[in-house]
């Protein structure tokens, strides 16, 4: 990075518009993830439509804000309700709770905002210092390599998301499917179209991401919307209170909480709700007290809350450097990146190297407003929660609606929306994960583009996928992450 | 019950990329790519099919909501609001169809008629100047047509 391009990223992102976009989309952020029901995904899903007519950096500055902020507001409601605001919260929900009824509201609404930033903070540092290193490697790839490097990713999406990995290949299977349709493949030929023009197209994908993440997240909040939520009364001081005790007393919790985020936000499929889960558990083997957790303790909370915040950070990793996605935001976000001419792959750091490290710059600044917005919504988390949702859920919805017409400006949009909103919502109550199904659709073409220029270059022999040493080395491993479950599968009675 | 609609799905699949083109000098045509998905799939099924079997698992989970009338008639409401846009919208215009389908949402989910009224209007009136005025992204107007702005 040289001191030139530092200095345009400068310029790119301390530019008045870029920086209210960045305020807006803050502010946005924290209500979307305070509201339990409206998640950090629905509020990239939304902003796309708006984005859309954006340049690059402002465009890619309101996403980064938005979930960053989402995923920290998501603590709220969890202290204060006894519900998460995003699953990334779920998994210490009862023992920010536990902590509220203890009259230590305030102690975990603090560790939530700080710990936050430190997990972003850190895989931020992870993202500007890995991405570009990768990318110097995979300069050399060949189709052979991104072939493997996209089926390792298909399926550690499939393995790591769910229970139940079988369910997690159909609903991979599905999306890979869905990727299927249209005119653009190797051949050109147009598959599974019946004649119709909106079909040959393809699918757009923002619209069908609208209708996943947004219209099936409504559809399953709304069905209980006549059920009042009860807050829990606390006093809110001066939430920094304890703050420096806690990173004190807990430096190994924050550094392994922060290191475990990052590394499955990289992992394809799974992100932040995931790596709080892992970060929880891993927190309650490890710890002094086990014993403590689940009463009120805040030790979990601490390792969770950086894990999740910092996994945002480096599902942007893959994502930069080969265009396969870490998490369900970054699967949103290469649609935009692409929409944008900042086309995901080594060569973004040479082409567009400005861009991309106005993007780090905007990871940097959004989690230091972090500080000062976090206890703005702290402070107005009450008022916020009283949002009516009856006025709310239709309002979201109607611009769902236009937000998918107007990225073609075709009814066809809205349809898919809906159609897509039932299906996700269907999948998810029968135990289908969403995640890998997202995953087939984005990678779909690249997984088959890969493929068929591997094949004539090797004169279709399966052997040359193994012959390059990188290629070689990442067939194998993928052979062995996709053998030991199927196997398992096969061999096992089904659970 | 799941699998059994997935291995049919496969077979309709496999039968219907029988039609598509070789690639002339080529073994992996466009039909390599589905066939694959639909084997994959086909597998799947079958392995769900049987697990189902055993568990003797309900063919469908039944969400709470579907119990209470009021949960059944809010996901009805929403659901029939996006079908009346998708049908309505190019006839009746953005305009009309937008302020009346948030009625509809905001009225089923308990909001008072006078909330309802304000909010549909101003809600309306909003994403038109958000996304006609500054996004430019041509909303239908419909029988409102001659007083376009």
């Amino acid at each position: 990075m040289t001191g030139a391009v530092l200095a345009q990223a400068f310029a790119l992102v301390f530019d008045p518009y870029v920086l209210w976009v960045i305020l807006a989309s803050a502010a946005f952020g924290l209500f979307v993830g305070a509201v339990p029901g409206l998640t950090a995904t629905m509020a990239t899903a939304l902003l796309v439509p708006v984005t859309f007519f954006m340049p690059p950096v402002p465009a890619i500055a309101s996403i980064v804000t938005a979930t960053a902020m989402a995923i920290f507001a998501g603590d709220i409601p969890s202290c204060l309700l006894r519900m998460p605001g995003t699953p990334a919260s779920a998994a210490y929900t009862d023992e920010a709770y536990a902590l509220t009824k203890k009259g230590q509201g305030e102690l975990a609404l603090g560790a939530g905002l700080v710990f936050s930033v430190i997990g972003g903070l850190f895989g931020t540092a992870v993202l500007i210092t890995a991405a570009p290193a990768l990318a110097e490697v995979a300069l050399k790839f060949s189709s052979f390599e991104y072939f493997w490097l996209v089926v390792l990713g298909l399926f550690s999406a499939v393995f790591l998301a769910h229970a139940n990995p079988l369910k997690g290949i159909v609903s991979l299977l599905f999306g890979l499917l869905v990727s299927a349709i249209g005119l653009d493949n190797p051949a050109g030929f147009p598959r599974f179209t019946f004649g119709n023009a909106e079909l040959a197209g393809g699918f757009t994908l923002i619209p069908i991401m609208i209708g996943m993440f947004a219209v099936s997240e409504i559809i399953r909040n709304i069905g209980s919307i006549d059920q009042p939520w009860e807050m829990a009364q606390t006093k809110i001081g001066n939430v920094f209170d304890g703050m420096w005790t806690l990173a004190k007393r807990y430096p190994v919790q924050t550094l392994r909480g922060s290191v475990l985020g990052t590394a499955i936000g990289a992992l394809p499929g799974a992100g932040a709700d995931i790596a709080a889960w892992m970060s929880y558990a891993m927190s309650k083997r490890f710890s002094k007290e086990p014993e403590k957790f689940g009463t009120g303790h805040i030790e979990g909370i601490i390792e969770a809350g950086a894990s999740n915040n910092s996994a945002l950070a480096g599902a942007w990793i893959p994502a930069l450097v080969f265009g396969i996605p870490g998490d369900s935001i970054t699967a949103i976000v290469i649609g935009v990146l692409y929409i944008k001419g900042l086309n995901p792959g080594p060569t973004i750091f040479m082409n567009n190297a400005p861009s991309i490290y106005a993007i780090f710059l905007v990871f940097i600044l959004a989690n230091l407003l972090m500080l000062p917005l976090g206890v703005a919504a702290i402070k107005g988390a009450k008022q916020m929660l009283r949002a009516p949702r009856e006025v709310l859920m239709p309002v979201i919805l109607l611009f769902c609606v236009v937000g998918s017409f107007a990225i073609n400006n075709t009814i066809f949009g809205v349809v898919l929306m809906l159609a897509f909103g039932l299906v996700a919502y269907v999948m998810e109550e029968n135990g289908f994960p969403v995640a890998p199904a997202i995953l087939g659709m984005v990678l779909g073409a690249m997984l088959e583009e890969n493929f068929i220029s591997s094949m004539i270059k090797a004169d279709g022999r399966i052997f040359a996928f193994f012959e390059r040493p990188i290629a070689g080395a990442l067939g194998i491993l993928t052979l062995a992450v996709v053998s030991i479950p199927a196997l398992r599968i096969l061999f096992r009675a089904p659970r | 019950m799941t699998g059994a609609a997935l291995v049919a799905l496969a077979a309709v699949i496999l039968w219907h990329i029988q039609g598509f083109p070789a690639m002339p000098g080529q073994k992996f045509g466009p039909a390599w790519f589905p066939g694959l998905i639909a084997i994959g799939l086909a597998i799947c099924g079958a392995l769900l099919f049987r697990a189902g079997l055993r568990e003797r698992a309900p063919l469908f989970a039944i969400p709470e909501w579907m119990q209470r009338q009021h949960g059944r008639r809010a996901v009805a409401t929403v659901l029939a609001g996006l079908v009346a846009y998708i049908l309505l919208a190019d006839a009746l215009g953005f305009h009309i169809t937008g302020v009346l389908i948030l009625a509809l949402w905001m009225r089923a989910l308990g909001a008072s008629w006078r909330v309802t009224a304000a909010v549909a209007v101003i809600a309306t009136v909003l994403v038109h100047l958000a996304f006609y005025k500054v996004l430019r992204v041509p909303l239908p107007w419909g029988v409102l047509e001659r007083w376009a702005f």
